[in-house]
């Protein structure tokens, strides 16, 4: 594809450039703080709260907002709903981005990332379910980028390798599901080793589930505001294809989560009849419970159908992004609200600026590769050389 | 190759006995572990701790920890309540009781180094070991740093060294598992001067525990901290007052921390052994139903363009029939038409034969 003209011309001093670039600033002048001065200089963790926010928001929200890949890819080429082809590729893009942004910002997070390799190479720690996260995200990240070299490799014309790839579509994208199923579920399982801490509302002996099944609504619903924001930044990059599915993938998706979130309300009220924690639902940490389950689980359900039936793009839309914010509260309140409810408000955790900083940056650099792929490689459009697959 | 009977009969004894070893293994991987049988412990009364923070000094000096700001004879730092951090594995905290009925009472807290650790089944990569004596140690050189440890404990005891940018470790109390090995004390039990802490064979320990409660009644409260708590722990209390007023949980249940992952772990393999076969299935089913469709719009196809031949065919004969219809028709027409002209012509050369004709006609 020729290079449009505008985009060279377009000036340097946008709004955006300009935010984005002291976001980088202020991210890198923070990364060399926190290497070499260490957590206890750039973050509010303490010996009560070890986990802070870039484990309740990089780690948590990051691999359930990415999880748009396995879902899309399993919608089209498992389930063969081949009318959501044209957004397979935004959303393995969008999933590889988030499972590197993910890894980089435990680099971060853990005290000695040079370590990382270690459960896998030097001890395994088999009976902990973080191993099995590390396991499954090390080998998803993996499957994500074959899974997305094909768009690079028609970028740099590698026929012959892009083949032998696209003939893997199907076993990736099994084994994609496999594995995200594992490691969403197993976020949540994290927790059931500490139901001393986590506030009985959300502690559950069905955490792995409801994790895993959030995902699922997650994956969706950043499928339809990514799409959204594409068509807004990125309309003349699309092709015919893209442009015509568009609609049909925002109200096929709005339809699966409108389902989707209906079950996953069914079953949290399952799990409040199961533990019988019906009591708590009158406290303070009760109302903000009903503030998740009704306001960010109960209405984007309703109004996912409403819109669906109406044929309502732009409600569809709104909703698409309301659940996003939703999944975020979720994970927010499992990783940090409600865990350690029981210690004073003295000892609890709000970020340090630098945590928020370096999850901002982490962000912004995901929004700028994902600007340079998707202007430089067919991922809104089908590359005219190659056969779609 | 020949095998000697002898030779023959000691490999049987030897598989046998892996047999049986595999076994007894795999007993002790499902059933309730209750503990190393000599493990050690340490009984903590309260009723007799006074609180004066030697244990504190002297878990500084054999662990070489960084002395404090404030001397450990100061105890003022007691006005507040402190946990264990990365430079203290031990802390006696102070718990005012009501004025003029009971003076103040003390607990220390430490690693209570658990039968089943949370923080051991939590690490993944296996840097705790609960060893046989019943020491929960910690392996800093392979420690990655994930915190999951401190998540995972629930007396909330591991600290972490944030301040440390390139070697920061996880800092717990390690039952001076070095001193043990040497057959020494731990430092605070060797150097308590009110024998508030009595080390022992932990069911050595719980039998001790049980004499003083039910030898006191008045005294202590009938229950034995960590007997069951979490499924157990090295570390043993009783009080006279109630847990919960010393700032110990009493809501931990019995169930060691393993168990409560134990259903999640168990899941794994089972997805991974069958998702892939759902998901080939769901693959089959939608890839047929594209090739039934695909087949049935051939058929429908072909159907259509047979009928469609059909009524071409019928349309053809019927048009040639109609064809010779007209043809014989016209033929007749044009026959009569001669006959008539024939019939007129004559006529014109015989008009009165014609009249006569004629008018016999109507006749």
């Amino acid at each position: 594809m020729p290079v449009p003209k505008f985009a060279i011309q377009k000036p340097a001093w946008t709004p955006f450039n300009v935010v984005a670039g002291i976001i980088v600033v202020v991210g890198l002048v923070v990364t060399v703080i926190r290497f070499t001065q260490g957590l206890a200089a750039t973050t509010n963790l303490s010996d009560y709260n070890p986990w802070g926010i870039w484990i309740g928001f990089d780690l948590l929200v990051g691999v359930a907002l990415a999880a748009g890949g396995y879902v899309t890819s399993a919608a089209c080429y498992i389930f063969g709903l081949k009318r959501f082809h044209s957004a397979v590729r935004p959303a393995i893009l969008t999933g590889f981005l988030g499972y590197t942004l993910v890894v980089l910002a435990l680099h971060y997070d853990v005290g000695r990332p040079w370590r990382l390799p270690y459960p896998f190479i030097v001890q395994r720690g088999t009976t902990s379910l973080l191993f099995e996260v590390a396991a499954c995200v090390a080998l998803y990240l993996t499957v994500l980028f074959i899974e997305f070299s094909p768009a690079a490799m028609e970028w740099l014309g590698l026929k012959r390798a892009r083949q032998i790839v696209v003939k893997l579509t199907l076993v990736l994208t099994i084994f994609g599901v496999v594995l995200s199923t594992l490691h969403q579920s197993s976020l949540g399982a994290l927790f059931l080793i500490a139901p001393s801490k986590l506030h009985p509302l959300w502690y559950s002996p069905y955490l792995a589930l409801y994790f895993f099944v959030s995902s699922i609504i997650a994956g969706l619903s950043m499928v339809i505001f990514e799409s959204t924001m594409a068509h807004r930044y990125f309309h003349n990059k699309m092709d015919a294809e893209h442009l015509r599915q568009a609609d049909g993938v925002a109200l096929g998706f709005g339809k699966a989560a409108a389902w989707v979130l209906a079950g996953y309300f069914v079953i949290k009220v399952v799990g409040i009849a199961q533990a019988d924690t019906w009591g708590y639902l009158a406290t303070s940490y009760g109302a903000w419970f009903l503030v998740e389950l009704l306001g960010f689980v109960l209405l984007p359900c309703y109004a996912f159908a409403i819109s669906v039936r109406e044929k309502n793009l732009k409600l569809i839309r709104w909703t698409a992004a309301w659940s996003v914010v939703g999944i975020v509260v979720n994970r927010f309140n499992v990783g940090l609200v409600a865990f350690n409810y029981h210690l004073p408000s003295s000892e609890r955790y709000f970020p340090h600026w630098m945590e928020i900083a370096i999850s901002v940056f982490v962000v912004t650099i995901g929004v700028l590769v994902y600007k340079f792929i998707v202007t430089h490689m067919p991922i809104l459009y089908s590359h005219p050389d190659y056969d779609a697959h | 190759m020949s095998i000697s009977r002898r030779k023959f009969l000691g490999w049987l004894g030897a598989a046998g006995a892996g047999t049986t070893l595999g076994r007894s293994a795999h007993a002790a991987g499902t059933a309730n572990f209750s503990g190393y049988p000599d493990a050690l412990g340490v009984l903590f009364d309260v009723t007799r701790c006074i609180g004066c923070r030697k244990c504190e000094e002297a878990c500084q000096k054999v662990n070489g920890l960084p002395a404090p700001e404030k001397p450990f004879s100061d105890l003022t730092v007691m006005a507040q309540k402190r946990r264990t951090d990365s430079r203290a594995y031990t802390v006696v905290n102070r718990y005012e009781q009501d004025p003029g009925v009971r003076g103040p009472l003390y607990r220390k807290s430490q690693c209570n180094h658990c039968l089943e650790p949370a923080c051991a089944s939590a690490c993944f990569v296996a840097a705790f070991k609960k060893q046989s004596n019943g020491a929960v140690t910690y392996d800093e050189s392979v420690c990655v740093g994930c915190r999951y440890c401190m998540i995972a404990c629930p007396f909330e005891i591991p600290a972490y060294e944030y301040d440390q940018a390139f070697t920061p470790r996880i800092m717990k109390c390690t039952f001076c598992h070095p001193r043990l090995v040497q057959g020494q004390l731990p430092g605070c039990v060797e150097i308590c001067p009110a024998e508030a802490l009595t080390f022992g064979k932990r069911r050595d320990l719980l039998r001790i525990a049980r004499e003083r409660t039910d030898r006191f009644p008045g005294r202590y409260l009938d229950h034995v901290y960590g007997e069951t708590e979490m499924g157990g722990t090295a570390w043993l209390t009783i009080s006279g007052v109630p847990f919960r007023e010393l700032g110990m949980r009493e809501d931990l249940g019995t169930t060691p921390a393993p168990e409560l992952t134990k259903g999640a772990l168990s899941v794994v393999p089972i997805v991974a052994g069958l998702w892939p076969v759902l998901l080939t299935g769901i693959y089959a089913i939608s890839q047929r139903r594209e090739k039934i469709a695909r087949e049935e719009q051939a058929a429908a196809v072909t159907a259509a363009v047979a009928k469609a031949q059909a009524e071409a065919k019928a349309k053809l004969a019927d048009a040639v029939a109609k064809a010779e219809k007209d043809k014989q028709a016209a033929i007749a027409k044009e026959v009569k038409k001669a006959l008539e002209e024939a019939a007129k012509s004559s006529a014109r050369e015989n008009p009165a034969a014609a009249a006569a004709e004629a008018e016999k006609k109507p006749n």
